[in-house]
């Protein structure tokens, strides 16, 4: 059988990242998935060199327009880590509450992303619908709708006070029975499963050796989540990572579902919690030493590298983004799919380009 | 394996009201809380030039012999930094997202 080499993307009507990939196929199989990105490189991390520390945390926050809230609050810890800075415990709730806001709207985002690439239309515009009411939570708090800009060096700007926390609780078990009622859908439907169960199956051994994070590598089998490592308020919060043990695409879907309820359960638990106090310590002199921060945004692990020399602008600045650390187990599934699957098996990864380019 | 599973879903939402608008005939109201387009109080303002310094990209200009205020609409992302550093508190930001900037121009105040 001879072979073709069909282009997919950098634009494509199914992706809303320019992800580029020459997928070699024979018939209508696919045999081998070559990627080439690189589309929007914005050499955000040689920027640390034109501005300060304090400025650079809205550089951060841009390194990404969907867990935009989780890159700054990555950089401000490596930051305060750095400078020792006492940080009020009222910032690090703060700071969990909206991290898994955050997490909230973005499953709901790749809900209704997921539900598009298979064609089910309506169900795409219920998960967005709900996706809405968690983005004017998150508007009326933190005054962005994707980049909050509330994350600083040193705490937060702004407070949640407790009239509008009862609010955002009530509107939370709004948002909570909408999301049944859509989980549902994906999880039991067969016009669903038909396209997710068995297809882009990552075994725990493959996930583990190919370096895969998040709720790719959650969905194989492995329980690792760095929310465990207890950064922000985690370590005060009761949870365990969500868990599938297929490794296929309706697992990856189905961990993501567990999420949603998971981080609801969350932000209850901090609200419990929040403790009074300062929302923020006052910042003086400039960082001197070396920190590798790692997080749990939406899609995995984020790893900042941060070397500072005692000026006010840090020496060097890196980042190793989820979609980087999942792209090697993608291109693994992707070998010996249908061309049909393609779509569908490069969303599970919920792969984010802008991130992994920087 | 269920079937027609977005039935009841579909039924209820054919019977509500839409969630979206008929924007622009409808105006989106602002959120309170959002940050919106930066205003600026030309009264109580001493022009000590912090904000401009403040401003992480270089949106503002003062004029501190001119008593003269500047703002580049198109460079500002409304992060409300000049607003916590203004001792006067001359600056706020609106939760209206203002008018859309057509010039490249900054607008003096």
């Amino acid at each position: 059988m001879a072979r073709t080499i069909i282009p997919f993307g950098p634009q494509h009507p199914v992706l809303p990242e320019p992800v580029h990939l020459d997928l070699v196929v024979e018939d209508e199989k696919v045999v081998e998935a070559r990627p080439s990105i690189g589309f929007i490189h914005r050499g955000l991390e040689k920027l640390v060199e034109k501005k300060d520390y304090q400025e650079f945390t809205y550089i951060a926050e841009r390194i990404c327009g969907i867990c935009s809230f989780i890159h700054g609050q990555t950089y401000c810890q490596a930051v305060e880590t750095i400078m020792n800075l006492p940080v009020p415990p009222r910032a690090h709730y703060l700071r969990t509450i909206w991290g898994e806001f955050s997490r909230l709207h973005s499953h709901l985002l790749w809900l209704g992303l997921m539900a598009d690439a298979l064609g089910f239309e309506s169900l795409f515009m219920h998960s967005w619908r709900v996706r809405e009411r968690v983005l004017k939570i998150i508007e009326a708090t933190t005054g962005g709708r994707v980049i909050f800009g509330t994350c600083k060096v040193g705490g937060v700007r702004r407070d949640i006070g407790p009239e509008a926390a009862a609010d955002i609780l009530k509107e939370l078990d709004g948002i909570e029975s909408d999301m049944r009622e859509i989980t549902r859908v994906f999880l039991k439907d067969r016009s669903v499963k038909d396209r997710m169960c068995g297809v882009g199956v990552l075994t725990k051994e493959e996930a583990y050796e190919l370096g895969c994070v998040g709720p790719t590598l959650r969905a194989s089998g492995v329980s690792q989540d760095m929310r465990q490592l207890g950064y922000a308020a985690f370590h005060e919060l009761r949870f365990e990572p969500v868990t599938r043990t297929d490794g296929d695409s309706y697992a990856r879907c189905a961990v993501r579902c567990g999420e949603l309820f998971q981080s609801v359960d969350l932000i209850r638990q901090a609200f419990a919690r929040l403790p009074g106090g300062d929302i923020a310590v006052k910042v003086t002199g400039n960082p001197n030493g070396e920190h590798i921060a790692r997080t749990e945004q939406p899609r995995g692990e984020v790893v900042y590298h941060l070397k500072a020399n005692g000026t006010k602008n840090l020496q060097r600045f890196r980042v190793r983004t989820p979609t980087f650390a999942n792209l090697p187990a993608l291109l693994k599934v992707l070998q010996g799919c249908e061309l049909a699957d393609v779509p569908v098996l490069v969303l599970t990864i919920d792969p984010c380009i802008s991130c992994t380019e920087r | 394996m269920g079937y027609f599973t977005l039935t009841r879903l579909a039924l209820k939402w054919a019977l509500s009201k839409p969630v979206t608008t008929r924007y622009p005939f409808e105006p989106r109201q602002p959120v309170p809380g959002s940050r919106g387009e930066l205003a600026f109080t030309k009264e109580s303002c001493v022009y000590c030039n912090i904000c401009a310094k403040k401003c992480p990209t270089g949106a503002l200009v003062v004029n501190r012999a001119g008593k003269r205020w500047a703002i580049d609409r198109l460079l500002c992302i409304q992060c409300g930094c000049c607003v916590e550093s203004c001792p006067k508190k001359s600056l706020s930001l609106t939760p209206s997202h203002g008018t859309i900037a057509i010039t490249k121009d900054r607008e003096w105040f």
